[in-house]
């Protein structure tokens, strides 16, 4: 038996590692994701006042504290049995679309679009994105820079800071917006809207192009037949900000919809002795193990779901972008099949980026967020609540339980990578199992290929772990049964 | 390992930067990236030799180099595992200059409100006893997990946060959660200064990118000093846009924070919590807050001011939001009051 430990390099500085046992004839035997964290969160919140959370969780994950900070809020808005004002909620979901279009555009040009712009097998060196920006042309970089900028100023004019955002609070929002300030909310929106409609463009030059990568979406290697999750609005569309949670199976059929305060009776969490970060699954299914299809219990949530378990897309250019990616991908524009190629999910997180980017100018437009009717003053007696939000990376829950002054006695959170640690474990082993065959050599290209299928969850260890350390790179590391290094490679 | 107070003079080759996350939300790093084009101006003054989210270089490449080979290393996160300790004391070894960046780094910042509460109710609140978790066997991570194919690791999780220069020695402070990008390029743009004519370093143990003042300094809003007879919560008020909070009540931790982030919180209508860590002359948040508020409560009455500060309904939690692996207070150790305690079950969660 031969072991080959993709690790992070040594446990030094890796907040992920892969392991790889390959059988004496050079096959892959089993593969285990690992998340050698763990968060101290949920324990450390309770005797604080739940209103505190929104700033205090937002420190899970600098990257996505939006996430955390709204989905807080929502949660408290619960505990307080109270329904903040129309224009509250508008502005928190035009902050929190025009930070999720900037999140995705980071994902797709800084982790993702490097292996299809470059090639997977590019020499590190380049496979990044200085490496993209000198083979597409400047005006590239311009546009990430521009749209990341974009959505940083629209955080930063609602949220009172760009990195952990501090004005939601139980019953509203603490800022509303001047007439000056929602001109420069519009720009910044006609900003993101032009780099999501660009975005399209560049799929269509550099990805679907090229036949190679299509056939690379395609192959068995990267496919895996999960259930999915996502939230939806009242018409069945994909929402990022509000909704129910709907899961269908591997056929596109309905497991359940249900409202995000039952989340317990709907998913549980598995536990495994070799990783810190547990293992959710659906109740209506059970803890099947590691298995796919539609008994399993294991589901997916991430762009790919979640565009999977909508029936559409609320605005029109995402919808037009919905419909050409169902087509292409199972030939049915409806949308009634599900997706099931991992690689799906950068095309996926297009879908959802122009959506984002539109939703985010109609919100800016409304008349309504110049509003001063912001806050509602709780009033109820604080119980219990929760609070669900999309994250980038998937479905988000805050559940917290106070005493009659507000004081929490308990903190549940079920974050967006967690959702997804069953299927990322397995999508690398069947990776896994393709790229690494007898007598084969493993080269840098073929680990990348490996890392391809996890690096499209985009997931982020910082919030899955809620864990200190939480770093989101990983270095790998094959090493020799001896300890000798064959190779190595690393996410950035 | 020291570095004195004389010039570093620009090498031939250019000075190597670090940069290096350990317990931390990644905030700080996103916060360095938010200097924007300045970044440039980085790039051309140093040569960037470690930087695990931007830059490919390896551990090892560090462990090769020579002691004190690094110029600037920016060290952002707490310690609270071995993996965090063994890079904080390597990056110490090879740098001339080790600046805890960060909040995490200099206090503590949130991860450190861990230490209220235990390693084991952290532990069997995550794996046994939250509602979502479904472990009947009460299965638990292991440090080693032997299977069929070969062994699979974990590291320890360790009991207590603890920041930078309570692990290694630290030779500047940037304070702040996340420090902002006005102030980081404040800090890069004087080194650079400092490497390429040759000025004197500033006194070992500065803090840099701040100001020397409190955050009342920097609000906008008017203080009258106005005795309180009582507290409110942030969501139980709409406050006056004008006028300072903790004048209207709301617990504001302004006077106990060191100035430089600019206001943001309190200009946003919301009370500063304390992310720039402890006011100049004072080393400890908490007891500067209980000073600050001493003068603001209006009764003489032991009684009188003892229900008034029963108004702040989390004096540990609020106070030291930041800086708990700094509290003078020590490790405050709440067994029998954190989830995972009999007490639990009360709760129909």
């Amino acid at each position: 038996m031969k072991e080959i430990l993709i690790d992070p390099i040594t446990r030094l500085e890796g907040h992920g590692k892969i392991d790889i046992f390959v059988d004496d004839d050079g096959e892959v035997a089993d593969c285990f994701f690992i998340v050698p964290e763990l968060r101290g969160f949920e324990a450390f919140c309770v005797g604080r006042p739940v209103e505190e959370m929104p700033r205090i969780t937002s420190r899970i994950c600098g990257v996505c504290s939006e996430a955390h900070h709204i989905a807080s809020a929502k949660a408290c808005d619960d505990v307080y049995h109270v329904e903040i004002p129309p224009a509250a909620r508008k502005l928190r979901e035009l902050l929190y679309s025009a930070f999720f279009a900037g999140d995705h555009m980071t994902h797709f040009y800084i982790l993702a679009g490097p292996d299809f712009v470059m090639g997977p097998d590019a020499p590190p060196a380049e496979r990044n994105i200085l490496g993209m920006i000198h083979k597409l042309g400047i005006d590239t970089g311009k546009v990430v820079i521009g749209a990341r900028a974009a959505a940083h100023d629209i955080v930063k004019i609602l949220g009172g800071k760009t990195i952990h955002m501090v004005t939601a609070l139980p019953g509203g929002v603490t800022k509303g917006v001047t007439p000056e300030e929602r001109a420069e909310l519009i720009d910044r929106a006609g900003t993101l809207l032009e780099a999501a409609k660009f975005t399209i463009d560049i799929l269509n030059d550099v990805v679907l192009a090229n036949q190679a990568y299509l056939d690379l979406i395609l192959s068995d290697t990267y496919t895996h037949r999960f259930n999915s999750m996502g939230t939806v609005d009242e018409n069945g569309h994909l929402n990022v900000y509000d909704g129910m949670i709907r899961v269908v199976d591997a056929d596109g059929d309905q497991i359940v919809t249900y409202h995000p305060r039952d989340y317990l009776d709907n998913i549980a969490e598995h536990v495994e002795t070799w990783s810190y970060l547990k293992f959710p699954f659906l109740k209506a299914r059970g803890w099947t193990g590691f298995t796919d299809g539609s008994d399993s219990g294991l589901y997916r949530a991430s762009p790919l779901s979640r565009v999977n378990a909508a029936t559409g897309m609320a605005t029109p250019l995402a919808q037009a972008e919905y419909e050409r990616y169902f087509e292409t991908l199972t030939g049915d524009a409806s949308g009634a099949t599900p997706v099931h190629q991992t690689l799906a999910t950068h095309w996926a997180r297009v879908v959802e980026l122009v959506y984002a980017a539109e939703r985010t100018m109609e919100l800016a437009r409304d008349e309504e967020i110049l509003s001063p009717d912001i806050r509602t003053i709780p009033t109820e007696t604080p119980t219990e609540g929760v609070g669900c939000i999309e994250a980038p990376r998937g479905t988000l829950t805050h559940h917290y339980v106070t005493d009659e002054r507000g004081i929490l006695e308990k903190v549940n959170l079920v974050v967006g990578t967690t959702n997804n640690h069953g299927p990322i474990s397995m999508s690398i082993k069947k990776a896994a199992q393709g790229l690494i065959t007898a007598g084969s050599e493993i080269t840098e290209g073929v680990l990348n290929k490996i890392e391809m299928a996890f690096r499209a969850y985009d997931p982020c260890f910082a919030c899955a772990t809620h864990s200190l350390p939480g770093q989101m790179s990983m270095i790998v590391r094959v090493r020799a049964p001896d300890g000798t290094v064959v190779s190595e490679v690393r996410r950035d | 390992m020291t570095i004195e107070a004389e010039p570093i003079t620009a090498a031939p080759t250019k000075p190597k930067l670090a940069l290096y996350w350990a317990a931390s939300c990644g905030g700080c790093e996103i916060a360095v990236l938010d200097i924007k084009e300045k970044i440039l101006d980085v790039d051309a003054a140093f040569d960037v030799v470690f930087w695990p989210v931007a830059v490919d270089f390896k551990v090892r490449d560090v462990e090769a180099m020579d002691d004190g080979e690094i110029t600037l290393c920016l060290f952002n996160g707490a310690v609270r595992t071995s993996d965090n300790e063994y890079m904080a004391n390597l990056l110490r070894r090879k740098a001339r200059v080790l600046v805890a960046f960060g909040s995490c780094a200099c206090e503590g910042c949130i991860p450190a409100l861990s230490n209220t509460t235990t390693r084991r109710a952290t532990l069997d609140w995550a794996f046994r006893d939250s509602p979502s978790t479904d472990n009947p066997g009460d299965v638990r991570p292991q440090t080693q997990t032997v299977t069929e194919f070969g062994t699979l690791e974990l590291p320890e999780f360790w009991e207590t946060v603890r920041t930078l220069d309570q692990v290694v020695d630290v030779d500047y402070y940037v304070p702040g959660c996340p420090p902002q990008a006005h102030q980081i390029w404040a800090v890069l743009e004087t080194v650079i200064d400092i490497l390429q004519n040759g000025k004197p370093l500033p006194p070992k143990g500065s803090i840099l990118g701040a100001g020397d003042k409190t955050c009342c300094d920097e609000c906008p809003r008017v203080r009258e000093e106005k005795r309180i007879t009582g507290f409110v919560r942030p969501h139980e008020i709409i406050p006056d846009p004008d006028t300072c909070l903790l004048d209207q009540g709301i617990l504001c931790m302004g006077p106990a924070t060191r100035s430089g982030c600019g206001a943001l919180c309190v200009t946003v209508g919301v009370p500063c919590r304390g992310c720039y860590g402890p006011a100049p002359n004072s080393k400890d948040q908490g007891t500067k807050m209980v000073a600050a508020l001493s003068s603001v409560i209006d009764s003489q009455d032991p009684a009188v001011i003892e229900q008034i500060l029963d108004g702040i309904v989390d004096p540990v939690g609020t106070f030291y939001r930041f800086s708990m692996a700094k509290a003078t207070l020590g490790r405050v150790n709440l067994e029998g009051s954190s989830p995972g305690d009999t007490e639990r079950e009360e709760v129909g969660l």
